[in-house]
């Protein structure tokens, strides 16, 4: 192994796949052998049949479908505020000083604790679930991108003035594609946030959604639901976080140049 | 008439921190640059060359005196004034054409018309063919024609170059210094352009303007009458050897304050 080198894609991908194979023959392991009870673990191939099931004959595809709304309606809310008032922070200094204390110290309360007041101000519905990820999702969204805009390569800001380009000619068409490529990555790492929100969201006062399912499951014991409701929370993020890429990489493929 | 007139022009960067004493970057200076000079600013680092330049750019406002282009005061950048940093500052997420095209595309000029301009600069500076590329799939050399295209794309009264070939390797540079000076010979254009080589000083200026080190002023101006069009030949000349000379003692001696 050498330092910094990258490694083929062919040694990457088995690398990564190799870790899974360990990762479930240390589970089957644990499971099968009894060195861990099977109402406490259920066994791998248990899982994917109780999977199998919950899609099947359980209607879980609602519960998929309403967990995915949630998180990508929340965080949606949070990137429409977060992004023209992070670029704004960004840019004018004044601006920034005057929401950055307040954004900073909202930053670290935790979005969960919020649920108990959420649930007196607007009650259990659908409002309670999207204000979470929109809390959990915004002032760390908020900060990010005001940190990225503040990070512009001041000489590429002088050049564009001495080019002929006035403020609002700088921004439009200096600092925001600068910035664009940091920003969508915020976007992603965000949403990722998300995903980790919704499911404390639905475990109190939740009638839908993959962590409403979980906590069912955790009166009948049924570990094996449990940890198929994890698996899926997992795929679904693992995927909206590819595409995520994907699209990143398709629209600002000149920061990838070295 | 006179294009450029710097006319006690000082300039005094307060200290970073409150206890840290101000920074004299310039003392008071004055200076003429005519239609189609080619002016170089001579001096060893740190002597405040770059700041001139900022300041004739309209980057830095002047703690003292004026600065006037054809007798207009200067406020602010403008597209009246081309700049070709040290650093390369071509913007990464255009191509080169789009590069060049940027002051262009700020004043609304009709795509057609910005077409024709770019193809003339790009094959001015020989990137035929390059038209496509992004910044990073250039050479450094490359980099900076493109923002040479860039500037005098702009049309611009004036040209100011920071040092623009100072990261380049001496065989790129030299070549560099050709195409400059080619441009110049074929576009008549004013010309300040900053260095600390002595040989790029006399081979492309009508007039080399030496700096003291800091804080900067200006030591002596010197003429330089080799005719045009200039060949890299003449860099072995007599003349060009006694001129050499002459300015390395200046700067030495600079250099040493500096030193100190
Ligand atoms: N923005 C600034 N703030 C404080 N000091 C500065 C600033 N810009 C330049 N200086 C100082 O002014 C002096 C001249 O700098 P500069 O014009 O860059 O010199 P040169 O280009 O000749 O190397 C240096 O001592 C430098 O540290
Ligand atoms: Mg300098």
């Amino acid at each position: 192994m050498k330092l910094l080198v990258p490694v083929r894609r062919e040694s990457r991908i088995a690398l990564g796949v190799a870790f899974f194979i360990v990762f479930v023959a240390l589970w089957s392991f644990l499971s099968l052998s009894g060195a861990v009870p099977k109402h406490f673990l259920a066994t791998p191939w248990q899982t994917v049949v109780s999977a199998w099931n919950l899609f099947a004959t359980q209607g879980f595809t609602h519960d998929v479908g309403m967990t995915i709304w949630r998180v990508v309606g929340g965080f949606v809310l949070a990137a429409v505020i977060a992004v023209p008032l992070g670029i704004a922070m960004g840019v004018y200094k004044p601006i920034e000083a005057f929401f950055e204390p307040f954004v900073s110290f909202a930053r670290y309360l935790p979005a969960s604790a919020f649920i108990p007041l959420l649930i007196l101000w607007v009650g259990i519905g659908e409002a309670q679930k999207l204000t979470v990820i929109f809390i959990g999702c915004f002032f760390q969204l908020t900060l990010m991108i005001a940190m990225i805009v503040s990070g512009t390569r001041r000489d590429l800001v002088e050049a564009a003035y001495t080019l002929g380009c006035k403020d609002t000619g700088v921004i439009r068409r200096v600092v925001l594609p600068g910035a664009a490529p940091d920003i969508a990555e915020a976007l992603r790492q965000v949403l990722g946030l998300g995903w980790t929100y919704i499911i404390v969201a639905e475990l109190i006062g939740a009638s839908s959604g993959i962590g409403h399912m979980i906590t069912d499951s955790q009166a009948l014991m049924a570990t094996d639901h449990i940890i198929a409701g994890i698996v899926v929370i997992g795929l679904v993020g693992l995927l909206s976080d590819v595409l995520f890429k994907k699209v990143n990489q398709h629209l600002f493929s000149w920061s990838l140049l070295r | 008439m006179s294009r450029l007139s710097i006319r006690d022009v000082s300039k005094t960067f307060p200290g970073h921190k409150r206890s840290a004493p101000p920074t004299q970057a310039l003392l008071p200076i004055g200076l003429e640059v005519g239609d189609n000079d080619f002016i170089t600013v001579l001096g060893p680092s740190g002597c405040g060359k770059s700041t001139l330049l900022r300041l004739v750019a309209g980057l830095e406002t002047p703690t003292t005196g004026e600065i006037r282009l054809d007798g207009t005061k200067i406020v602010g950048a403008g597209a009246d004034r081309g700049v070709v940093f040290q650093s390369y500052t071509l913007f990464p997420w255009l191509n080169v054409r789009q590069n060049i095209c940027f002051g262009l595309r700020e004043k609304g000029m009709k795509l057609s018309e910005q077409k024709e301009i770019s193809d003339r600069f790009i094959a001015q500076v020989g990137l035929r063919g390059f038209e496509d590329h992004f910044p990073k799939q250039l050479s450094g050399g490359m980099q900076q024609r493109v923002a040479i295209a860039r500037a005098l794309a702009n049309d611009p009264k004036i040209l100011l170059l920071d040092e623009p070939f100072g990261a380049l390797d001496n065989q790129t540079r030299v070549l560099m210094q050709e195409l400059l000076l080619g441009i110049w010979e074929q576009a008549q254009k004013t010309v300040m352009f900053i260095t600390h080589d002595i040989d790029e000083a006399i081979f492309m200026a009508s007039r080399v303007v030496v700096f003291s080190a800091r804080p900067g002023r200006i030591k002596a101006e010197i003429e330089v009458g080799f005719p045009h069009p200039r060949h890299y030949t003449i860099k072995t000349s007599p003349e060009f050897m006694a001129l050499k000379a002459r300015l390395t003692e200046e700067i030495r001696v600079e250099a040493i304050a500096a030193a100190h």
